[in-house]
């Protein structure tokens, strides 16, 4: 799950990360009186999940109330594009007002969980600011990284060589390492996939900030959050993506013609690529998980169908634990409800086959079958073109 | 001889009195494999569908021999369980819950390091030896005892293979779900070095799926050290950039996780790589060496594949446990050949 910045910013200050002076404001008037009550020079920043705001013109200097005010007014209800909010954009609805800082030089600090070595790894770089994916790619050696044991956590030599990494010396060394340590301290304390903070900056001063910040959350420990649950912003996920999470459906829209309904995750994808490979498009990646209910199937097939893209459907169910018969009769149920005009294309196979190919062709329904997932995805194809 | 499982296997089935424990236990009972007792704490004494329930794992262990588990409980408490079947003593631990909090899996990875304790998953299907025993929630009427080892990251789409695989009357050794999270026990690599140093095992199917690094991993252990034919599938060529995974995974592998990146990578050690799911069964035929099942050991049919160099897998493998040991004969059982549906 993601969090906006304003809520990653208040969850890292409660643990003691230093981050600038701010809050969030929804109307132009109310971001002008923050920049009133903190003085001086603000920067207004929109707060979309998306990354890459700065680039879109999301994120804004003002030098008084009135210009707070002012650039607020423009940012607040734009379709703010990034290049990670596709083509459409995404509506703005808050603005996070801060204090502007007198800013000495940008670093990158994040943590994550590093699958191959099955440990949380940190990692810091003196290259910070927008471009730390393309620092990895071309210097991935200008990246420090230390990983840590869950047992004995952040250590003195942990923090001595992402310091030192980072050409830091006297305070700042201290600093840092106090730093990193919070980090991880939220990190573990909150379940994060992800807690990165770019750009982590050096003030005139000789602070260490936090100037932005950005933490998923593992989705599978929400449940011993609810803290976390109750920072999820649904403005931000697709509506329908929101209605199948509502029925523990996994559920992504894509662009395609051909719905697809699928059991598990990698058959999902497979169904995917072999519908591309067939000549068409998929409209989404749909998982109705191993032991759907024929009441779930239904709701699958109604959120699939409303995707008004959608010119055919592709069944491809290899029953385990979900039996084809089951399949069947939520289909069969679904498509009498719904009233659905759609070419239908059903391949099935595995756990009680026979008995759910008998059921499909009793109903009366016009439904296609197919013989395998080639000959499935080529008739779907072909029926979503209107052939 | 398979992997991992086969009829020396005494399965307890750690969340057994739950409705997706004790539907799974009855399953791979009526499979034909050794159901010895459940675990369930506080319900210690009862019988449950016939099999005897423990509150601990070790009172499984000591008064029934069991020396693999099968794990259903919740996800909030698998670590746990986990971890009670590894202090138990049980080689081979099998969980199928999904949704384990990564941390705790983690945690949970650490302590098994350097361990007897093999786990596989979780958030998998399980494993199968045909004919033999099946220790998971796959379909096991779909597999047919025979020479290929079947090693994936997903569960409809292993059955998918194996379907295909069956189809054309060829039978598996093993097939291992290695499970989809993104902390897991077993790993390609390591599925992989037990195929290798299988006698019985004489081609393996691979199958990724986008993200990570295992399959870049594999692709390099197959290169140094498996002799046997691969064939593999990455599942995801299609899917949007960005949707799965993060940003920083991005970073920390260095642009990696495609699966162009991936078939390339497996390509260039020398694994048949296909792009179509609906080939996976018809490569693995064509390069299956084309003598009759059997319990028989060859690498006659190895020559043609270049690149991949000559050693055998490492010895230490076949000396793993009890299941080196003995047995050539794999003659399929007919009464498992036969298992009914449900």
């Amino acid at each position: 799950m993601k969090i906006h910045e304003y809520q990653a910013k208040m969850i890292l200050a409660d643990f003691g990360v230093p981050v600038p002076r701010g809050r969030v404001a929804d109307t132009p008037a109310a971001a002008g009186a923050i920049a009133q009550e903190l003085g001086g020079t603000v920067v207004v920043k929109a707060q979309i999940h998306a990354g890459g705001r700065g680039k879109g013109g999301g994120v804004k200097l003002a030098k008084s109330p009135q210009e707070a005010e002012q650039v607020a007014a423009q940012i607040l209800g734009m379709m703010l594009r990034t290049h990670q909010t596709g083509p459409e954009g995404q509506k703005v609805k808050r603005v996070l007002v801060e204090e502007g800082m007198d800013i000495r030089q940008e670093l990158y600090l994040g943590i994550v969980i590093d699958r191959k070595v099955g440990l949380p790894v940190i990692m810091a770089s003196s290259a910070g600011g927008m471009e730390i994916e393309e620092v990895a790619r071309t210097r991935p050696e200008a990246i420090v990284k230390v990983h840590v044991e869950p047992a004995t956590g952040v250590q003195g030599f942990h923090t001595r060589k992402l310091g030192f990494g980072l050409g830091l010396t006297g305070t700042l060394l201290k600093d840092a390492a106090a730093f990193v340590a919070t980090l991880y301290r939220a990190f573990e304390a909150k379940d994060c996939s992800l807690a990165e903070i770019n750009p982590l900056v050096i003030t005139g001063d000789g602070r260490l900030l936090a100037l932005d910040a950005k933490m998923n959350f593992d989705d599978n420990a929400l449940s011993r959050h609810p803290e976390i649950q109750a920072l999820r912003d649904l403005d931000e996920e697709s509506p329908l993506e929101v209605e199948a999470s509502r029925f523990n459906l996994n559920y992504i829209k894509l662009d395609g013609t051909v719905g697809c309904m699928v059991n598990g995750a990698g058959l999902a994808m497979a169904t995917m690529d072999i519908i591309k490979l067939a000549g068409g498009e998929p409209a989404n990646f749909l998982d109705v998980g191993g032991g759907a209910s024929a009441e779930q199937i239904e709701n699958a097939f109604r959120i699939l169908i409303s995707d008004r893209n959608v010119r055919a459907v592709l069944i491809n169910i290899f029953g385990g634990i979900l039996r084809c018969d089951r399949l069947a009769e939520g289909v069969i149920k679904a498509v009498k409800a719904l009233g659905v005009r759609l070419p239908i294309v059903i391949r099935m196979e595995g756990t009680n086959v026979e008995l759910g190919q008998r059921m499909l062709a009793e109903s009366g329904l016009n439904f296609i079958t197919a013989q395998g997932m080639k000959d499935g995805a080529e008739k779907a194809v072909r029926a979503a073109r209107g052939a | 001889m398979s992997i991992l499982a086969d009829k020396k296997t005494r399965v307890v089935v750690q969340g057994v009195t739950g409705k997706e424990g004790t539907f799974h236990a009855l399953a791979c009972r009526e499979y034909g494999t050794k159901v010895v007792a459940g675990v369930t704490p506080g319900k210690g004494g009862i019988v449950h569908e016939g099999i005897p329930v423990f509150d601990t794992v070790t009172e499984s262990v000591t008064k029934e021999g069991a020396n693999t588990s099968l794990i259903f409980v919740p996800p909030a408490f698998a670590a746990d369980a986990i971890l009670e079947a590894a202090d138990a003593g049980i080689r081979v631990v099998v969980c199928i819950t999904e949704g384990i909090p990564t941390l705790d899996m983690v945690k949970v990875g650490r302590v098994l390091q350097g361990r007897e304790t093999r786990l596989i998953g979780p958030n998998c299907p399980g494993i199968i030896s045909p004919g033999k025993a099946k220790v998971g929630i796959m379909p096991g009427h779909i597999h047919r005892p025979g020479r290929v080892g079947v090693v994936s990251r997903s569960g409809t789409l292993t059955y998918e293979a194996v379907g295909q695989l069956t189809a054309r009357g060829i039978g598996q050794s093993t097939c291992v779900g290695i499970g989809g999270d993104p902390i897991i026990g077993t790993t390609f690599v390591d599925a992989l070095r037990l195929f290798q140093a299988d006698p019985e095992t004489e081609a393996i199917l691979m199958i990724g799926e986008i993200g990570g690094t295992a399959e870049e991993d594999a692709a390099a252990f197959v290169k140094a050290h498996v002799t046997k034919p691969v064939v593999g599938f990455i599942c995801g060529q299609t899917a949007p950039p960005g949707r799965r995974m993060g940003h920083a995974g991005a970073i920390i592998s260095g642009g990696t996780g495609t699966a162009a990146e991936k078939m390339a990578a497996m390509r260039k050690a020398g694994i048949t790589v296909v792009k179509s799911p609906a080939m996976m069964g018809e490569a693995v035929t064509r390069l299956l060496p084309s003598a009759p099942a059997g319990p028989r050991v060859s690498r006659g049919g190895v020559s043609a594949r270049p690149g991949s160099s000559r050693k055998t897998g490492p010895a230490r493998v076949a000396g793993r446990g009890a299941r080196g040991k003995g047995r050539t004969t794999a003659q399929p059982d007919a009464r498992v050949r036969k298992a009914k549906r449900r």
